[in-house]
């Protein structure tokens, strides 16, 4: 038994494989996909979903998750109210929308940290309706938090090997007994210090979690992610709270992740992240999805723009022109007519 | 000279009592509850009371000492079961609500009418009925043993193979708590003390852990009731809120979340606590002392000094005498 789930954590074998790669080439692989999609399974995706139409609940030729009418009511106010939704296979999909769109109650609904009033949703064709978040967890669909959770008074190193799936050392019957549980251990932590040094938090592994920045923070939450062997991977607002040069990081990071065959649903505010990165974009408002398409044209969609990212928002407000009563008064102008 | 020679003796004897021991382990269930998992259990007295009643009752019934022991970690194991579906579930203070009304519950159940048949009531079960299998086990010969400046008989109540059978017992829980705490097991329960939703979100069940954890923490609160009462009496009056809140200070002052912190706390605590009531009996009876603290108010003020104690440790020493303050600096979420 043990043998078996050696083979299985061993490194070579999961989904989030590095092992025939150095990790140096998988962070310039990182920064290359910065630039454009360069894999073939990104350009597939890309090019698979510029032939959808860009509408509303659109069918995707390979739907990883598909939900259908999740409500979600607190008291009398509707958080979320999702008619269908499928996000492809293999791709990065945004969500968006203002604060209070219901982006996150969303998310915590398909992730089983909340529970809807009703609604079906799936993945991978199988209902993770009612399922607890460990459920979601362990049927490979992955998720980090906008607030971070790294698990402070636990190393970094410890943060990772907490992750890995399948730990006979985690059955209480076999805890104490360390032979039953070494040899995976020992599989684990080679491949965490390989994840951390992709991350570039490998020299912090023996530290304390809690004492690494905010940034650093992010990167190992989804390190720690990875270290599940997801299919699925949902990030919570990646990039909020983060240093430019790291959103950067990040960016890459993520779509190296795709690259590498995961799915990566993110919610972002940050619209530079999200026109840069995403294959799909899925704006939400007022609990519902109002529209999705690839990004160029939700960007360019002029009713999105509007209504959910404001109609001046490519205006500076540090811009000392908005200070001129003239162009105030123009803008208000602009704004009644609308 | 020679009374402070007493004195300190006395505390001695007080550091290795069996009842030292028995707060031992009770603390390191408790450690197991808070220091590993987070559970705040306000209701260790509860779980030991149990493990009295369930060691005590089915000796009485007959039982040899091995089933006794059994039957007193099975009660102790339904406890924690039952108080832990409902409320593990829920934020960690209600936990912390129940556990300290239950083990109230069960004291009041215990010092009542209705099971005095087999509880004894308010009086408790007296030792001679349910010692005798503890006793007839015993490898010592007859007779008394010195050691040092403690002298005790081989075989008895308050003898020295009562407190070799209590420490041994404290070896061992000792060894298993170590390996399981260090074990990837361990690693879970305190990434459920960290932040049970990252741990969640990681795919374990966290409920789960919590239950296992709270079970053997409790079993061991039981296990350590049933030390506590093989030198002493069953009396529920004495297994109360007080017991609770000692065995806290043992566990906080020792070092939550830390292997021998428990065992370290519960010997100076107790010995400690010793040395302050001799002391200031002692004091009371010989100098002018006792016309301000008069040797009948020695206990109650020994009791406020250990609250004040617990008070103190929590704002200035909140890792106790093993600690690691490291650890203690990210504590703030």
């Amino acid at each position: 038994m043990s043998a078996d789930e050696t083979t299985h954590a061993a490194p070579g074998t999961g989904p989030g494989d590095e092992a025939g790669r150095a990790p140096a080439s998988v962070v310039d692989a990182a920064a290359a996909a910065a630039q454009e999609p360069s894999s073939a399974t990104a350009v597939e995706a890309r090019g698979e979903l510029a032939e959808i139409e860009p509408v509303v609940g659109v069918s995707k030729p390979d739907a990883i998750l598909v939900a259908d009418d999740v409500v979600r009511r607190f008291g009398g106010m509707t958080a979320c109210d999702v008619d269908h939704l499928e996000v492809q296979r293999g791709a990065i999909t945004a969500l968006i929308g203002p604060n209070g769109a219901g982006k996150t109650t969303f998310f915590n609904l398909l992730t089983g940290f909340d529970t809807p009033q009703s609604g079906t949703w799936s993945f991978e064709g199988r209902s993770l309706q009612g399922k607890s978040g460990a459920r979601v967890a362990k049927a490979g669909m992955v998720r980090t938090f906008q607030l971070t959770k790294a698990l402070s008074r636990l190393t970094v190193l410890q943060n990772m090997l907490l992750a890995a799936p399948d730990n006979p050392g985690e059955r209480f019957w076999l805890s104490w007994l360390p032979f039953t549980w070494r040899a995976h251990e020992m599989a684990a932590t080679e491949k965490a210090m390989e994840i951390l040094a992709r991350f570039k938090l490998a020299d912090k592994a023996p530290d304390y979690a809690g004492s690494l920045s905010g940034g650093q923070r992010k990167l190992l939450e989804m390190a720690r992610a990875l270290m599940t062997d997801p299919t699925m991977i949902m990030l919570d607002e990646p990039m909020a709270g983060v240093n430019p040069v790291l959103v950067q990081s990040l960016l890459g990071h993520v779509q190296a992740l795709r690259d590498e065959g995961m799915t990566v649903l993110f919610v972002e505010h940050d619209m530079h992240a999200v026109r840069h990165i995403s294959d799909w974009v899925v704006v939400m408002a007022e609990g519902r999805i109002v529209a999705e398409g690839p990004p160029a044209s939700v960007m360019r969609d002029q009713a999105v723009v509007d209504a959910y990212l404001g109609a001046h928002h490519d205006t500076d407000l540090g811009d000392d022109s908005l200070l001129d009563p003239e162009i105030l008064a123009r803008l208000e102008a602009e704004e009644e007519k609308r | 000279m020679d009374e402070l020679i007493r004195i300190l003796t006395q505390s001695l004897a007080e550091a290795i009592a069996p009842t030292t021991a028995a707060f031992a382990i009770a603390a390191i269930g408790l450690n197991l509850h808070f220091g590993y998992t987070g559970l705040l259990n306000m209701g260790q007295a509860g779980f030991m009371l149990l493990g009295a009643y369930g060691f005590g009752i089915s000796t009485i019934a007959g039982a040899p000492f091995f089933l006794a022991l059994l039957i007193a970690l099975g009660a102790g194991l339904i406890f924690a079961v039952v108080l832990g579906i409902p409320t593990l579930q829920l934020r960690g203070d209600y936990l912390a609500i129940v556990t300290i009304s239950a083990a109230e519950i069960i004291r009041w159940i215990g010092r009542s009418t209705w099971l005095q048949e087999w509880t004894g009531g308010a009086s408790g079960l007296q030792g001679r009925n349910y010692k005798g299998t503890f006793q007839d086990l015993s490898p010592l010969p007859d007779g008394r043993t010195t050691i040092g400046p403690l002298e005790y008989i081989n075989t008895g109540s308050d003898s020295w193979w009562t407190r070799l059978f209590a420490w041994g017992v404290v070896a061992v829980v000792l060894l298993f708590v170590w390996l399981i705490t260090r074990s990837p097991w361990g690693r879970v329960l305190k990434g459920i003390r960290e932040d049970e939703d990252a741990v969640r979100a990681l795919g374990k069940n966290v409920y789960s852990y919590k239950l296992q954890s709270l079970v053997l923490g409790g079993m061991l609160g039981s296990l350590g009731g049933v030390l506590y009462v093989l030198p002493l009496t069953i009396a529920p009056d004495a297994m109360g809120r007080t017991m609770t809140f000692f065995a806290w200070t043992v566990l906080l002052l020792g070092g939550a979340a830390t292997v021998f912190g428990p065992v370290l706390g519960s010997m100076i605590f107790f010995g400690a606590y010793m040395l302050m009531r001799t002391g200031m009996r002692a004091l009371s009876e010989n100098t002018g002392v006792g016309n301000i603290i008069s040797t009948t108010n020695v206990e109650q003020i020994g009791g406020m000094l250990v609250g004040a104690t617990l008070m103190l440790l929590v704002i200035f020493r909140p890792q106790g005498i093993l600690g690691n303050k490291k650890e203690l600096a990210f504590n703030v979420r």
